[in-house]
């Protein structure tokens, strides 16, 4: 992964996802400004940066769920929404429904629906691939449970094995670490290792610089522009911290601590 | 007592009106599950409001009212999905003022006749004894393409309704969708015109839906069983009217509402009694 010089044109057929100076605004804000990135097929990475920094508006426009003001979004070498195969995206916990009567195995099922099977009946091979997906997870004996029933942890669970369901060749996680317990944390942990020998792209959106630096090889570092994108020790330095989170860090004794005011959904818009 | 329960339909007005009021209980009692589950009463309330210029329009050139009432009922909903669409202005404001509009240019076409006062009664309360044959048919038809299209899109609907981000992922035309539930709305809002009326039909559209989702745990079987309640609600509304001398619309909807105040008080998981039975039990424990 690097960040692209504007200078370089042309698609590269190794990369799952290259984002050309894109911009996505709300009104005439912009959530995402002139942020170019390419992402090689199979990378991990974490996607960092302070509460309202975009990364929710970034999983958003990937999905075509947003419009991009200027800019280009390749996948595979492809315009957005020319790219047929499918982005699992797993949503924040507070953008679900929890109420909605549908049961874990209802939810996963969904990740088998999609183009010209809106008809069919589940396959045999559908029903294996969802079977899989919840004992992957460790939810297979929820299966008949209403999803408002779970815990967190399961509920999360239930929307990985959802994504596992629709075969992606790119995840989207919209921080999946967040107000989980930590078996859930580290099942979601050791689901994304095994995606890596089955070269899935993955993108996870955290609060958590100390998990990020820890689990993931990649870090972009986001607060609307593209601040860095590298390893973490390239990424997670005193001058870049600061430009992202500005008033949000103090230095104490050489060490950097980020206080940030959590998750109360800044991001957020209608789902509807 | 078999002879009270078969006494009312050895009329043919009151057959009519039996297999109109079966109608209405089934098809507004299905749709209206999306309407609770993805919060748009309000939309089912303005959309029946804001037909009233078509029927005013089919009085006027003398073409069946119900006719009038569709056209009227697509129009806006189309509107109101190209308006909220824009993004400029929030859905509830966009609804709020089509909804508003319609009626009084209804309102003011009504004006206009002197002789329309007794119609317009049955417009807005229903007389489901005036059902004829000709209404029967073009309900029930529309009916059965409301019916079969919540069929067909029954995994497109349940997606986008649930989760509108997955529908993008895989492909799904979620602006698209949402305009085709609006006018399958507004043409089950037409089918209830003649039995309810277009001030109670609301209520057929919410009340047994919201009823069966107490008590029950997938989409499906809350459909089910909210058709039963529907048509439970109809029929007996119907007896209420005929003995009872009442409105048809008004019995029809008040039994419903009966039925919503039940599950609400004694569904098995959630209902408040047992709550508050729960919440005694633990206090003193």
């Amino acid at each position: 992964m690097r960040e692209v010089p504007d200078e370089r044109r042309g698609p590269t057929v190794s990369d799952c996802l290259e984002l050309r100076e894109v911009t996505v605004r709300y009104g005439a804000r912009p959530a995402l400004d002139s942020v170019s990135l390419a992402v090689p097929q199979g990378a991990q990475i974490a996607i960092v940066g302070p509460n309202g920094a975009g990364k929710s508006t970034l999983f958003k426009a990937l999905v075509g769920l947003l419009p991009i003001a200027s800019g280009e979004m390749l996948l595979h070498g492809q315009p957005r929404g020319q790219y047929k195969q499918p982005i699992a995206y797993v949503p924040q916990r507070e953008e679900v429904d929890w109420r909605f009567p549908v049961t874990v195995f209802d939810v996963v099922a969904m990740g088998r629906y999609g183009q010209g099977r809106w008809l069919k009946r589940l396959t045999a091979a559908d029903r294996a691939s969802i079977q899989q997906g919840l004992e992957q997870l460790d939810i297979a004996d929820l299966a008949h449970r209403p999803i408002g029933e779970l815990s967190g942890g399961q509920q999360q669970r239930v929307f990985l094995a959802r994504a596992l369901a629709q075969e992606p060749h790119l995840l989207l996680l919209d921080e999946p670490f967040t107000g989980v317990d930590v078996s859930t944390r580290e099942a979601t942990l050791d689901l994304l290792d095994g995606l890596r020998s089955r070269l899935v792209t993955v993108l996870v959106s955290t609060h958590d610089l100390d998990l990020a630096a820890r689990r993931f090889d990649q870090v972009v570092l986001l607060n609307h522009r593209l601040i860095c994108a590298g390893t973490p020790q390239e990424v997670f330095t005193e001058e870049n911290l600061q430009q992202a989170f500005s008033g949000q860090m103090v230095v104490v004794d050489g060490r950097i601590i980020v206080v940030d005011q959590c998750c109360c959904g800044g991001e957020k818009e209608d789902r509807r | 007592m078999i002879s009270w329960l078969t006494e009312p339909f050895s009329f043919a007005f009151m057959q009519r009106a039996l297999v109109a009021s079966v109608i209405v209980g089934v098809v507004c009692a299905i749709i209206g599950c999306y309407i609770v589950l993805r919060s748009m009463a309000f939309l089912g309330d303005a959309l029946a409001h804001s037909i009233l210029p078509g029927v005013a329009v089919a009085y006027l050139v003398g073409v069946n009212l119900l006719a009038g009432a569709l056209v009227a009922g697509l129009l806006v909903a189309i509107g109101i999905s190209f308006v909220s669409r824009a993004g400029t202005i929030k859905e509830d404001t966009a609804i709020g003022i089509f909804f508003a509009a319609a009626l009084a240019l209804g309102v003011v076409l009504i004006s206009t006749m002197r002789t329309y006062a007794v119609d317009l009664t049955h417009v807005l309360f229903g007389n489901v004894l005036g059902v004829t044959n000709a209404d029967l048919w073009f309900s029930g038809g529309l009916a059965i393409v409301v019916l079969a299209l919540v069929l067909f899109l029954y995994k497109k609907l349940l997606v986008v309704s649930f989760d509108a981000i997955l529908g993008r992922t895989l492909g799904l035309n979620i602006h698209g969708l949402r305009t085709g539930l609006f006018l399958m709305l507004a043409a089950t809002i037409v089918v209830a015109l003649r039995t309810v009326g277009v001030a109670l039909v609301a209520a057929m559209l919410v009340t047994p839906p919201a009823a069966a989702y107490l008590l029950t745990r997938r989409l499906p079987v809350m459909m089910l069983v909210s058709a039963a309640i529907g048509v439970i609600s109809s029929v007996a509304g119907l007896y209420a009217s005929y003995y009872l001398n009442v409105s048809s619309g008004g019995a029809i909807v008040l039994v419903a509402t009966l039925i919503f105040v039940v599950a609400f008080l004694f569904a098995p998981r959630d209902g408040i009694v047992w709550r508050l039975r729960r919440r005694t039990a633990s206090v003193r424990g």
